[in-house]
């Protein structure tokens, strides 16, 4: 069933980044590098590239806190602080994190910001997250308010509005933090470059539409978007990468090969799905062998699309480089309405045949959750594809029962599967 | 006689069912063993066969004549010996049991006589216990013997001037072995001996004793084969069965459902410490579900602490309740308030019935708000689990399904306690007859378009 | 009419969940619209210039059993999108014509893609406030998101409002929003003329009452009040903070004042007094109200207090300005948005010497001893250890 454990290059390349970043970011202060907290949905890497800050995103350092096992501890020590157990987990990770001594997943201080650039972008909970860190660092806040796509359209007043606030506020923040220019001929390259790697993500991600698909689009897709998503979009470092990860996929794919697992190459996909919400961090290993151990491959998902939707045509485009940033802010998945959520999941388990679907409700994130049970019913409708329901959280290991979670999903894929042998 | 198993292992009790080669239901059993889930597995297994037996009997003085008309008598008269034979021979266990742990201590001289006189009153009890007629308060030795146990520990430990809480601590730590016994071993004896015991008292001419005695010998002798089991239950790390042998209890569920009722789509299963809304498709499969498994408001612990707080046993909740004029509205039932919000409503001067009444309308919303999840109720709905026993909780039920959907078919089994187990029965059937297997290879390996 | 009329008349809008004096008005104003609003503000101006009646909601409180809208939402999602849908779908809400949903949280924002999901023929706005109070930026953002409702009011009732018309309905609504201010002064100076319960029905009423009416029972109730003879008595005096969506029950209200406390300023429906009653009426109202909101620095958890603004100090001035002894942080279950504040202005009140206390509540909760207990500790202990 599974051919031995492959390591994949581009893996390898992508945690060396990673590992990198974070020992750049232990010697920004140091070396005098200017450090600016951001978020992934909204992140304009690019323009923070084109000031040659460094990026740091307490998200990230919460998910990775959460697979180290270590955001349990941070939780606990934020609530001893006065914050709700019914709040964030993410924010509470960081603030317990801060509180102990900022030292990051890599067992590294962080630097402090010199700058938070709020992009508040799909969640109301940047806005309170940042005036606690504000509180904390005493540094200022540049707010990138970028309007909700209620009517799932883009209208020239919501895009004038980004554009007018990179123009006025936060570009002459960053200014003002890092002393340079704001220099827009390098902002187009970064852009230009953004481009490239976005084509060979969109690649990546599409393959999955083969059958096998060599791919696992979510719990292998979280991997794949992180150059993308974070501090390196824009770089050639990052180019390089996605070429290098779709020649890998291509190779897989001419192969006939499945994706990798952490327990070998999966080529004998039995269930396709397509899952709707971000993954558990605290088991993640766990919950995904729930899947592979039952030869479920997810083929498209829309946590993906969270720091970007690059699917449905859109690309940086440096020859507009201010309205490609507030037109890539505003497409981020969660800025999206329910309706347009909706039709994408439909859209994904029609062109992607899917056998159903998963939504994964993380209890501390509203963003995604408000209303998943109202989506369930509704994709169900028009794809008439059973859909799973499962309830777990980011980083709060409480929340994850795993008996809970595998009790679920089993009788989904008894479900699917005894409807397959129905129609046999 | 071939037969297949289904075993459900749930949160407070285990069930099994046995069916014949036909699908039809030969035996069941239930346990609510707190030992390891191979031993609760294998008590639940023994009952159901035992109950099986019981059925062979049936079945075999049908055939009988001059014996019908007294079948139905006997067998029940049997059957009760034939429980009393079995509480003895536990009872017998739980003092040797007892003794043993007694003797660990230096104080044993004087618990030794307290458990003597304990027991010499749990045996006279015993015989009223199981004299013809007499209903239970339930039929799990622990229960039975446990509330007896310490009724006389209590008269005892005072009139002696002894512990109470020690001699109650021997009777813990005896209850789990005893329990864990199986007593498969001693069965055939037990039943002769059940046999000989009713013979002896069952008003009939000697001519059909000999006919009644030779049958039920005849039908021991028929030997029950297991061909297939399937296991099934909730979250359970590790089920005592192979791989391929377990079902999810939701599959398990809605196919036991729908044998029972092969018209009803929607399945609500409120058990001990999870509710489940279940939709099925006209054969059985599951289409959709959803699952209230992070919290006990509105399953039956619920329930089970609002006895306890009224001190009253779960079975007297739901008369009680009926007897409700004006159900007060209940807003929560989260049942870390569930005292408290008990306690403040009885001070205020609200009826318990009234209260009572209320909470079980608060539990049943949950429930709906379950199958508004899973995709509501289109038709013919079933009501299984334990709470389904519960009359309040049907009567408001029905009058939520009415507001809500309108008129539809509701289905009770009194023996809805077992869905899970002859699901995964069915289950068991289809593998040993090899259909499942086939039409799974089918779709795995020819795959669906 | 009589104090306790003026009362039993607004207790009785409070429980009508079925929206009568809706279904009344629209009888009585053939052709007329209504169109409801969630919290926490939007422009009721522009709605009252079309001749659509506003119409606040906020839930069913603890009246409603909630079957459809638990299948909406997972439990650990307030309260308040779960009665709104229950109303929805049980077809209380039908009278209205369409629904706003300003941008006050993500689960407001995702309810207004639920409701165009369940009601695809109904009309439903996002209102969505700016958090950039730049004149030419928020402003000029804002300014296209009032024209587009007012786009939509001409759509919804035939007839665009005239900028006449408008003006006209920003003094009406300056005029109910001085009134609400008179009341909570009166409170705020004598807590004992003005229960906090009473001017919570009161001021309710305000949602489902056409304005000049509401105004005229402000009116009534702030003459009755201001002559009632009613004792002071010894209690504490409290800002009650974090209840600006999702609304407590009456009862607990209640339970405030009988565990002790006098209410003297609270946050509940904001809508009733945002954007002060100063709104400029001379000229263009469109740019007024714009104005207006971008120069209301009031604060709430919902906007966004731009650097140089200290967190917390319009809280603390509202407990000097109201002479209160103490804060009253009283959330909803998972609001992120007052949850996530508390600790930020908790401490604010820290370091202004000032005490307070927190719990949380649902729009149902019927648990309402532990809330007393607690408050009425609270109650107890400021006044054996507060400041004179």
């Amino acid at each position: 069933m599974r051919t031995a454990i492959a390591r994949e290059a581009s893996m390898d390349r992508q945690k060396a980044m990673i590992a990198d970043h974070f020992r750049e970011l232990a010697r920004a202060k140091e070396q005098g590098r200017k450090v600016v907290y951001t978020f992934v949905p909204g992140n304009l890497t690019e323009l923070m590239l084109a000031f040659d800050v460094l990026p740091v995103h307490p998200e990230i350092n919460a998910l990775q806190s959460g697979m180290r096992k270590l955001s349990g501890e941070f939780i606990g020590e934020a609530e001893r602080a006065g914050h709700s157990e019914d709040v964030c987990t993410y924010v509470k990770c960081d603030i317990g994190m801060m509180l102990k001594g900022n030292i990051g997943p890599t067992g590294e201080k962080l630097p402090e910001p010199d700058l938070l650039l709020l992009s508040y972008t799909g969640c109301f909970t940047f806005m309170k997250w940042f005036e606690l860190l504000r509180e904390k660092y005493r540094c200022p806040v540049a707010m990138l308010h970028v309007p909700y796509q209620a009517d799932g359209e883009i209208t020239p007043s919501m895009s004038t509005y980004v554009v007018q606030q990179l123009e006025r506020d936060v570009i002459p923040k960053l200014q003002e933090v890092t002393g340079k220019s704001f220099d827009v001929d390098r902002l187009r390259e970064l852009l230009a470059c953004s481009a490239r790697a976005e084509d060979d993500l969109v690649h990546v991600l599409e393959s999955a539409k083969h059958r096998p698909s060599p791919i696992d689009a979510y719990f292998g897709g979280v991997y794949y978007i992180g150059p993308l998503f974070t501090a390196f979009r824009g770089t050639p470092e990052a180019a390089d990468y996605y070429r290098l990860l779709r020649e890998e996929v291509e190779a897989r794919l001419e192969k006939g090969q499945g994706p990798v697992t952490p327990e070998g190459i999966l080529d004998d996909e039995r269930f396709r799905l397509v899952v709707e919400g971000p993954p558990n961090w605290t088991h993640f290993r766990e919950f995904w062998k729930m899947f592979y151990d039952e030869r479920a491959v997810v083929v498209a998902s829309t946590y993906t699309k969270v720091g970007g939707v690059y699917d449905t045509g859109f690309r940086h485009d440096p020859a507009r480089p201010l309205e490609t940033l507030a037109e890539y802010c505003l497409g981020c998945y969660t800025n999206l309405s329910l309706p347009a959520r909706v039709d994408m999941i439909v859209r994904y388990v029609q062109e992607y045949a899917a056998d159903g679907f998963v939504i994964n409700s993380i209890k501390s994130c509203n963003s995604f959750s408000a209303g998943q049970l109202v989506m369930l019913r509704d994709i169900e409708e028009r794809t008439r594809r059973p859909g799973a329901f499962i309830e777990t959280d980011l980083v709060d290991p409480r929340y994850f029962s795993a008996s809970n979670v595998k009790n679920r999903l089993e009788s989904y894929f008894q479900m699917l599967s005894q409807k397959q042998a129905v129609q046999a | 006689m071939k037969c297949h198993l289904g075993i459900d292992l749930g949160s407070t009790t285990t069930k099994a069912v046995v069916l014949d080669e036909a699908g039809q239901v030969l035996g069941r059993g239930i346990t609510n063993s707190r030992s390891n889930y191979d031993v609760a597995c294998e008590v639940a297994k023994t009952e159901a066969l035992l109950d099986a037996r019981f059925h062979l009997f049936q079945d075999t003085l049908a055939g009988v004549p001059d014996v019908t008309a007294h079948a139905q008598d006997f067998l029940s008269c049997l059957r009760n010996v034939f429980r009393y034979e079995q509480h003895v021979y536990l009872l017998r266990a739980l003092e040797e049991n007892c003794r043993a742990q007694a003797e660990l201590r230096d104080d044993a001289r004087s618990y030794l006589p307290a458990l003597d006189r304990i027991f010499a009153g749990l045996r006279e009890r015993a015989a009223d216990l199981f004299a013809p007629g007499e209903k239970r308060r339930s039929d799990f030795f622990r229960d039975v013997a446990g509330s007896d146990y310490m009724a006389f520990a209590e008269k005892v430990a005072e009139e002696l001037d002894l512990s109470f809480d020690r001699l109650l601590g021997l009777f813990d730590k005896s209850i789990i072995a005893v329990e864990s016994h199986v007593p498969s071993s001693s069965l055939q004896e037990t039943i002769e001996r059940a046999l000989s015991a009713t013979l002896t008292e069952f008003p009939v001419t000697r001519r059909l004793k000999e006919r009644l005695e030779s049958a039920v010998l005849e039908s021991i002798d028929i030997s029950l084969v297991e061909v297939a089991t399937v296991g099934t239950g909730y979250g359970r790390a590790r089920l005592p069965f192979p791989r391929e042998c377990i079902r999810s209890e939701i599959l398990c569920h809605g196919l036991g459902a729908h044998a029972t009722f092969p018209g009803t789509r929607t399945v609500l299963d409120i058990g001990g410490q999870d509710t489940k809304a279940i939709q099925i498709d006209a054969h059985g499969i599951v289409t959709s579900f959803q699952m209230n498994d992070r919290c006990a408001a509105g399953c039956g612990r619920y329930l089970g602490y609002i006895a306890d707080e009224m001190n009253l046993g779960l079975h007297e909740l739901g008369p009680l309740a009926m007897c409700g004029k004006k159900p007060v509205r209940i807003n929560s039932t989260c049942t870390v308030f569930a005292g408290a919000e008990l306690r403040d409503r009885l001070a205020t001067g609200q009826r318990r019935e009234d209260i009572l009444a209320g909470l079980h309308r608060a539990i049943m919303l949950r429930a709906m708000s379950l199958l508004a999840r899973s995709g509501g109720i289109e038709e013919e709905f079933t009501f299984t689990g334990g709470v389904a026993k519960n009359e309040a909780a049907v009567t408001a039920l029905r009058q939520l399904v009415e507001d809500n959907y309108g008129q539809r078919t509701l289905n009770i089994s009194a023996d809805s306690v077992y869905t899970g187990a002859l699901g995964a029965a069915l289950f068991a059937l289809r593998m040993g007859s090899g259909r499942e297997r086939l039409a799974l290879e089918r779709a795995t390996t020819g795959g669906a378009a | 009419m009589e104090l306790r009329e003026i009362v039993r008349e607004c207790e009785r809008l409070y429980e009508d969940l079925e929206l009568g004096s809706v279904r009344r008005w629209k009888e009585q104003n053939a052709g007329g619209r209504a169109v409801g609003y969630l919290p926490t503000y939007v422009p009721r101006e522009i709605l009252h210039a079309a001749g659509v009646l506003p119409v606040g909601i906020l839930g069913a409180g603890e009246q409603l059993e909630i079957v459809r809208g638990d299948a909406c939402f997972q439990s650990y999602i307030c309260h308040l999108p779960r009665s709104v849908m229950e109303l929805g779908l049980s077809g209380r809400l039908d009278v209205l014509d369409g629904m706003i949903f300003p941008s006050t949280c993500d689960v407001i924002r995702n309810l207004s893609g639920i409701w165009k999901l369940q009601f695809p023929a109904k009309y439903a706005r996002y209102f969505d406030v700016p958090q950039n109070f730049e004149t030419a930026v928020g402003g000029a953002f804002y300014e296209r998101v009032l024209r587009e409702l007012v786009d939509d009011m001409g759509r919804l009732t035939g007839r665009p409002p005239k900028e006449c018309e408008l003006r006209r309905s920003i003094r009406l609504y300056n005029e109910n929003r001085r009134l609400v201010r008179e009341l909570y002064e009166l409170r705020a100076r004598e807590p004992w003329r003005v229960p906090a319960s009473e001017s919570y029905l009161v001021l309710r009423a305000g949602m489902v009452l056409p304005v000049e009416e509401h105004s005229q029972v402000l009116r009534e109730y702030l003459d009755e009040a201001r002559a009632a003879d009613r004792k002071m008595v010894d209690n504490a005096r409290v800002v009650v903070t974090g209840a600006f969506c999702e609304q407590p029950p009456i009862t607990l209200i209640r339970t405030l004042e009988r565990a002790g406390c006098y209410v003297v300023h609270d946050d509940f429906m904001l809508v009733l007094r945002w954007l002060g009653d100063e709104v400029d009426d001379s000229d263009d109202p469109i740019g007024a109200l714009r104005a207006a909101y971008l120069g209301y620095d009031e604060e709430t958890s919902s906007r966004y207090v731009p650097d140089g603004q200290a967190k917390g100090a319009k809280l603390v001035e509202a407990v000097r300005a109201n002479g209160a002894e103490g804060v009253v942080f009283a959330a909803p279950s998972f609001c992120d948005p007052a949850l996530l504040d508390r600790p930020m202005l908790q401490r604010a009140c820290d370091e202004a010497g000032i005490s307070h206390t927190a719990f949380k509540y649902s729009e149902n909760t019927g648990q309402l001893q532990p809330i007393r207990e607690q408050a009425g500790t609270f109650a107890d202990t400021i006044k054996l250890w507060g400041e004179a």
